[in-house]
């Protein structure tokens, strides 16, 4: 490993020096494509980030894909309702990996102001791995991009080999999430055990 | 001694250059995706994109095949559009051996119409 003090000194003389690591990183964090995919009045600001204004594109994630195949991100824009909830799953199950999940908003977050509605699921990540979320109703696209900005910074720190590396390079971990199937009055299952596991309230 | 023996050389090197040019970028993308990328297939992953609905039913379904007298018929109306067209605006210019061809070729037409009408294949069943 070069010592960082010896990498900044050689950048200086326009010698560049990195890992395989940082330069697969590297690469990935500048080019996230998000899924085309928008629930809800947050798809509506996600539009707005990737157009001239905002200019996702400046962070190399304004390809947005039409087909989960071609995607590395999906940006779950809005309310998810129990009826939408399979097919969310079902569209991150056939992303190909490694593949990321940006909750926007405070429905895909918690159900937001429809979280005492019967047909809201109280928050994506019940069913999903959820790696950034953000608050707001609806956040701005400056969020959205802040929220991007975070995931580079997840996926440049990311390490290839050891434990804790990322699920797509674990053949133990799986690819796939169970998808929830319509219940007689809610989804089942209702959560994902394995991932939702909620701060027990102490009283 | 000949200065350039093989005049056809320099075709052959580029073809296999333009060959290779294709290729190579197949041949490395296939290479990459079989000895490095993470390979986890499942089953949702292998199945139909229908945007997240399961697909339902066979893509090879049938089409009744009288169906192509239906375009028959379309394409008697179609020629004579654009046969007309031109005829109506050159009219007052046309001379009368012009005018009889327009007829006889209008008739060609109507009379596969009236065939058509006929044997029935106007009516919706």
């Amino acid at each position: 490993m070069i010592d960082e003090g010896l990498k900044s000194e050689l950048q200086k003389q326009g010698v560049y020096v990195t890992t395989l690591e940082g330069l697969y990183n590297w690469g990935r964090a500048n080019s996230v494509w998000p899924l085309t995919f928008g629930l809800a009045c947050c798809a509506i600001e996600m539009m707005a980030a990737s157009m001239a204004r905002f200019d996702l594109a400046r962070f190399g994630a304004e390809v947005f894909r039409p087909s989960p195949r071609q995607a590395d991100l999906m940006i779950v824009a809005g309310t998810v309702t129990k009826k939408m909830a399979p097919l969310v799953v079902r569209l991150y199950n056939q992303m190909p990996e490694p593949k990321y999940v940006i909750a926007m908003g405070a429905c895909a977050i918690s159900g937001g102001p429809f979280k005492q509605g019967y047909n809201v699921l109280k928050g994506i990540d019940r069913y999903l791995p959820v790696d950034v979320s953000i608050p707001g109703c609806p956040p701005r696209p400056e969020a959205l991009i802040h929220a991007i900005m975070l995931l580079q910074e997840k996926i440049m720190a990311q390490k290839l080999t050891g434990p804790d590396r990322p699920r797509h390079l674990n053949a133990a971990l799986p690819s796939e999430f169970p998808v929830p199937a319509y219940g007689e009055d809610d989804l089942e299952p209702p959560k994902n055990p394995e991932l939702w596991q909620p701060p027990a309230i102490k009283r | 001694m000949d200065p350039n023996p093989h005049p056809y050389l320099v075709l052959a090197l580029l073809i296999a250059l333009a060959v290779g040019f294709a290729l190579g970028p197949l041949a490395a993308a296939w290479a990459w995706a079989k000895f490095f990328s993470p390979n986890k297939p499942g089953k949702d992953k292998n199945a139909i994109y229908e945007c997240g609905l399961e697909s339902t039913g066979d893509a090879w379904i049938q089409f009744r095949s009288e169906y192509y007298l239906y375009a028959i018929i379309f394409l008697v109306f179609d020629v004579e559009t654009i046969f007309l067209l031109p005829f109506a605006v050159s009219f007052t210019s046309l001379p009368v051996g012009a005018f009889i061809a327009i007829l006889i070729f209008i008739l060609l037409l109507v009379e596969g119409l009236v065939w058509a009408w006929r044997k029935g294949f106007l009516v919706w069943k």
